[in-house]
C-alpha cells in the first residue's frame, strides 16, 4: 500500500461517490420536480464525496501520521531487554536499522539474529495495519455512500453543507500558514532560550564586542557575543539603503503615474520590474566588482578614504535592489488616487506638480508608508549584497566608509562550516534570528497602525 | 469686446439641429453684460464628435442651465468653458469660447488663472483629504490670496459663509472634511471654489448625489449665488432647473436644440424634442 495506489483509489472513490450522488439528485429531482428540490445534483454529489472520501482519506492520514509510531513502540516491546539500548537515540538508530532490514533494503554488517526476528515482528505488524486500515476506509467509505444514498432527498440542504465544508477547508489552509509561522517563531524561541541559558541577555543585546569564534566552549562568562556592532551595521546600511531607494522609487512612481505616456509606462514599468527579479547574489558581486573599485577610487580622488567592501557600498547597492518594490508599490497606490481628486484641485487653478504634491500623494501616503516600511523589512532581512559587499567587519563605527557587518551575515557565519548545535556559537544565531524577526515584526505593525490611522482619517 | 466677430459665425452647421432661438443673444443687447460666449464649439473625444458645433452667451449674473438626456454632452460642453477638456487624453475642442471677450484657448492665455476664474462643482462631492479650513484653503494658497494667517482664516471664513456652511463648522474646522455629509462636503467644494474668488462657477449635476433636503439647500444657495456669481449649471433634474435657473437650454445627441427663458421652455418650447424630453417622453 503505498501513497500513490491510495491516491489512485480515493480519487476512483470520489468520482464513484459523486456519480451515486448525481444519480440520486436527478432522481429526486425527477420525482420532486425542479422547485420543489433544495439543491441541484451537483451538489449531491458533492456531498457524496464529503461523506464517502474525505472520511476515508482521514483514516488513512491518521495511519500515516501514527501507524509508525504504534508499530514501532510494539517491536521495541518485542525485543529482548538485553539487546534494547536505553537511550532513545540509539533507539531511533535501531529502528531505522530494522525497518531496512524489513523492507529489505540491506544494511551494513551482518544481521544479528534477534534483528531478523524484530524485522519478522516489524513487517507482521505492517502487514496486519495495512490490511486493517484498508478494511477501516472502505467500511467508513461505503457506510458514507450508503448514507448519502439514503438519505439524500429533495429537502436535503446539499449546497448549504458543501458550502460549509469550502469554507472550513478555507479555513484549515490558511491556518497552515498561521501555524508554520508559530512553528517557526517557537522552533527559534526555544534554540535562543538554550543560548541565552550560555550567554546572559544583557550580554547580548548590549554587548559591543562581536568574536564568537574564539570564545572557549564552556568557559564561564562567555564573551564576544555582543550584538550591537551587528545590528549598528544592519541598522546602517539600511538606512543607507532607504536614502537611496525611497527618492529614487517615488519619483519613478510619480513619473510612472503621473506624466509618462502609457506607451511609456507600459515600457519603463517592466523594465524597472526586471531589476526586483535579479537574483540578489548578482547584485552582490556587483557590488563588489564594480561599485566598490569605483566608490573607493571616487574617495581615494577626493581625498576620503572610502574602503571597497563598506557599509556605503552594500547600501548604495541594496538601494538599487529595492528601487522597483517602492517604485511598483507606490505607483499602483498613486494610480488608484480617484480622478475626480485630481479633477478638484485642477480646476481650483491647481498646476499638475502642484496637485500631484498637495492632493495626490497626501492622499496615497498611507499606502506609500506601508510599501516604504515593507521595503525597509526586506533591507534589515536582506543578506548576500551584505555578506559580499558589506566587509564583514564587526566592529562598532558610524562610518559608512568603513567595513561592517550584519546581523544577517553573521547568522550566515555561525551556522556555516562543521558547527556543534549545542554550542552557544551556533545558537547565538538562533538569538540573532529572533532578534530579526521581531524588528521586522515591530516594522510591520507599525505600518498597519500607521496606515489604519489615516484611512480613518480620510475615508 | 469682439461681440461682432462672433456674431458672424453661422448659429449651427449641424443640420439636424434646428433653433428658434439663437443661442447668441442680438449685438444691441446690453453687450458688455455677456460674460461667456461660445461659437461653434465642437468637441472630439479621438475621431468621434461629441459635440457638434454649439454656440450660445451667457449673461453676467445669470443662472444658465443646461438640461438633456444622459450622454448628450451637458458636461463635455461645460468642462470647455474652464479648460477641463484639456486632462480628458484624447479630447479636443475647436470653435471659440470667451470669458469677457477672450478667447480662452488662445496661446496666450494661462489655463491657471482661467481655472481660478471659472471655478468648477463637480458631480461627486470631492473633498481633498485634509481638514475642512485646508479645503477651502487649498486654492487660496495656490493663487497666493492671503498674505497671512489672519488674512487666510478670512478667506476661509467668507467662503464657508458665502456656501452656507459656516455655522455648521466653524467649531470643527480642523476636522477631515471627507468626515461631513454629502450635502455638507458638495457645499465644502463650493466654498472651495469661492475662496478663490472666481466670477464664474460651473456646475456638473452638483446635486445628483444628495439626498432632497441637501438638494433643496444647494439649492437654495444657488440663488443666494447668482448675485455675485454668473452660474451655469448642468442637471438631470428639470424642477431644479426650473426652481433655480433664468434661462434653460436643451441639448439633444450633441446638438444645441433649444434655449430660452426657463419659464418660457417649460411652459411653451418651441421644439417637439424639447417638449418630448420635458414632458418625459425620454429621458
Ligand atoms: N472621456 C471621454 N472619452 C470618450 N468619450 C467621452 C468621454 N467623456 C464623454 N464622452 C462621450 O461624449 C458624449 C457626451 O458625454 P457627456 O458630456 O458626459 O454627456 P452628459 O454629461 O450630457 O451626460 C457621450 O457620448 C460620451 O460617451
Ligand atoms: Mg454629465
Amino acid at each position: 500500500m503505498n501513497n500513490f495506489t491510495v491516491a489512485i483509489a480515493l480519487l476512483m472513490l470520489a468520482a464513484l461517490a459523486y456519480q451515486l450522488g448525481l444519480t440520486k439528485g436527478r432522481g429526486v429531482v425527477a420525482l420532486a420536480g425542479h422547485r420543489a428540490t433544495h439543491s441541484r445534483p451537483g451538489y449531491h454529489g458533492a456531498l457524496a464525496i464529503l461523506r464517502a472520501a474525505v472520511p476515508a482519506f482521514v483514516v488513512y492520514a491518521l495511519w500515516v501520521v501514527f501507524g509508525n509510531q504504534v508499530i514501532h513502540s510494539l517491536v521495541l516491546e518485542s525485543i529482548p531487554a538485553e539487546f534494547l539500548p536505553q537511550d532513545s537515540l540509539q533507539q531511533k538508530v535501531m529502528l531505522q536499522r530494522l525497518s531496512n532490514i524489513a523492507s529489505g533494503f540491506g544494511v551494513l554488517g551482518d544481521a544479528q539474529p534477534y534483528e531478523l526476528a524484530a524485522a519478522d515482528v516489524m513487517r507482521q505488524f505492517q502487514g496486519v495495519g495495512e490490511t486493517i486500515v484498508t478494511a477501516l476506509m472502505a467500511t467508513v467509505a461505503a457506510l458514507g455512500l450508503f448514507w448519502s444514498w439514503r438519505t439524500t432527498t429533495a429537502e436535503t440542504r446539499a449546497r448549504n453543507k458543501v458550502e460549509r465544508a469550502i469554507n472550513v477547508a478555507l479555513i484549515a489552509c490558511s491556518a497552515v500558514a498561521i501555524l508554520t509561522t508559530i512553528g517557526i517563531v517557537m522552533s527559534m524561541l526555544g534554540e535562543s532560550l538554550r543560548f541565552f541559558q550560555m550567554v546572559s541577555p544583557t550580554d547580548f543585546f548590549f554587548g559591543t564586542v562581536w568574536n564568537p569564534r574564539f570564545a572557549t566552549m564552556g568557559a564561564e562568562g562567555q564573551s564576544g557575543f555582543g550584538m550591537l556592532p551587528l545590528m549598528a551595521g544592519t541598522l546602517m546600511i539600511s538606512f543607507i539603503a532607504m536614502l537611496v531607494a525611497v527618492p529614487v522609487g517615488l519619483m519613478t512612481a510619480i513619473y510612472m503615474a503621473e506624466y509618462a505616456s502609457s506607451r511609456t509606462r507600459s515600457l519603463v514599468k517592466p523594465v524597472v520590474e526586471v531589476l526586483a527579479g535579479i537574483p540578489t547574489i548578482v547584485y552582490g558581486f556587483f557590488a563588489l566588482v564594480t561599485v566598490g573599485p569605483i566608490l573607493s577610487s571616487i574617495g581615494a580622488a577626493i581625498g576620503v578614504d572610502i574602503r571597497a567592501t563598506s557599509a556605503l557600498t552594500a547600501g548604495l547597492v541594496m538601494g538599487i535592489m529595492i528601487i522597483p518594490f517602492i517604485s511598483s508599490l507606490s505607483d499602483d497606490i498613486l494610480t488608484q488616487v480617484p480622478k475626480t481628486m485630481r479633477d478638484g484641485s485642477l480646476a481650483l487653478g491647481g498646476t499638475k506638480s502642484e496637485t500631484i504634491i498637495k492632493v495626490v500623494l497626501p492622499a496615497a501616503l498611507p499606502g506609500i508608508v506601508g510599501a516604504i516600511l515593507l521595503a525597509l523589512s526586506r533591507a534589515i532581512g536582506e543578506t548576500m549584497i551584505v555578506v559580499l559587499a558589506a566587509g564583514n567587519s564587526p566592529v562598532l563605527t558610524a562610518n559608512p566608509f568603513e567595513a561592517v557587518s550584519t546581523v544577517t551575515v553573521s547568522i550566515v557565519n555561525q551556522l556555516t562550516g562543521d558547527q556543534d548545535f549545542a554550542s552557544a556559537q551556533s545558537l547565538v544565531a538562533f538569538a540573532l534570528g529572533l532578534t530579526l524577526f521581531v524588528m521586522t515584526l515591530i516594522l510591520n505593525v507599525i505600518a498597519l497602525v500607521i496606515v489604519r490611522k489615516y484611512r480613518e482619517q480620510y475615508e | 469686446m469682439n461681440m461682432t466677430q462672433t456674431l458672424n459665425v453661422p448659429m449651427s452647421t449641424s443640420g439636424s439641429s434646428v433653433k428658434t432661438d439663437s443661442g447668441q443673444l442680438p449685438a444691441g443687447n446690453a453687450s458688455t453684460n455677456i460674460k461667456l460666449s461660445a461659437s461653434d464649439v465642437r468637441v472630439f473625444y479621438g475621431q468621434a464628435e461629441a459635440l457638434h458645433g454649439v454656440s450660445l452667451d451667457i449673461v453676467k449674473n445669470e443662472v444658465m442651465a443646461f438640461i438633456g438626456p444622459s450622454g448628450c454632452g451637458k458636461s463635455t460642453f461645460l468642462r470647455s468653458f474652464n479648460r477641463m477638456n484639456d486632462t480628458v487624453a484624447g479630447a479636443r475642442v475647436t470653435g471659440k469660447i470667451t470669458v469677457d471677450g477672450r478667447d480662452i484657448y488662445d496661446p496666450s492665455v494661462d489655463v491657471v488663472l482661467l481655472r481660478a476664474q471659472v471655478g468648477m462643482v463637480f458631480q461627486k462631492p470631492n473633498p481633498f483629504p485634509k481638514s475642512i479650513y485646508e479645503n477651502v484653503a487649498y486654492g487660496a494658497r495656490l493663487h497666493g490670496l492671503a498674505a497671512n494667517k489672519s488674512d487666510m482664516d478670512e478667506v476661509v471664513e467668507s467662503s464657508l459663509r458665502r456656501a452656507g456652511l459656516w455655522e455648521e463648522v466653524k467649531d470643527r474646522l480642523e476636522a477631515p472634511g471627507t468626515g461631513l455629509s454629502g450635502g455638507q462636503q458638495q457645499r465644502l467644494c463650493i466654498a472651495r471654489a469661492v475662496a478663490v474668488s472666481p466670477d464664474v462657477i460651473l456646475m456638473d449635476e452638483p446635486c445628483s448625489a444628495l439626498d432632497p433636503i441637501a438638494t433643496s439647500i444647494i439649492e437654495e444657495l444657488i440663488t443666494e449665488l447668482k448675485k455675485n456669481y454668473t452660474i451655469v449649471i448642468v442637471t438631470h433634474n428639470m424642477q431644479q432647473a426650473a426652481r433655480c435657473s433664468d434661462r434653460t437650454t436643451f441639448f439633444h445627441l450633441g446638438d444645441l436644440v433649444e434655449i430660452g427663458d426657463t419659464a418660457q421652455i417649460f411652459t411653451n418650447p418651441q421644439q417637439k424634442r424639447t417638449e418630448d424630453y420635458i414632458t418625459g417622453r425620454y429621458g
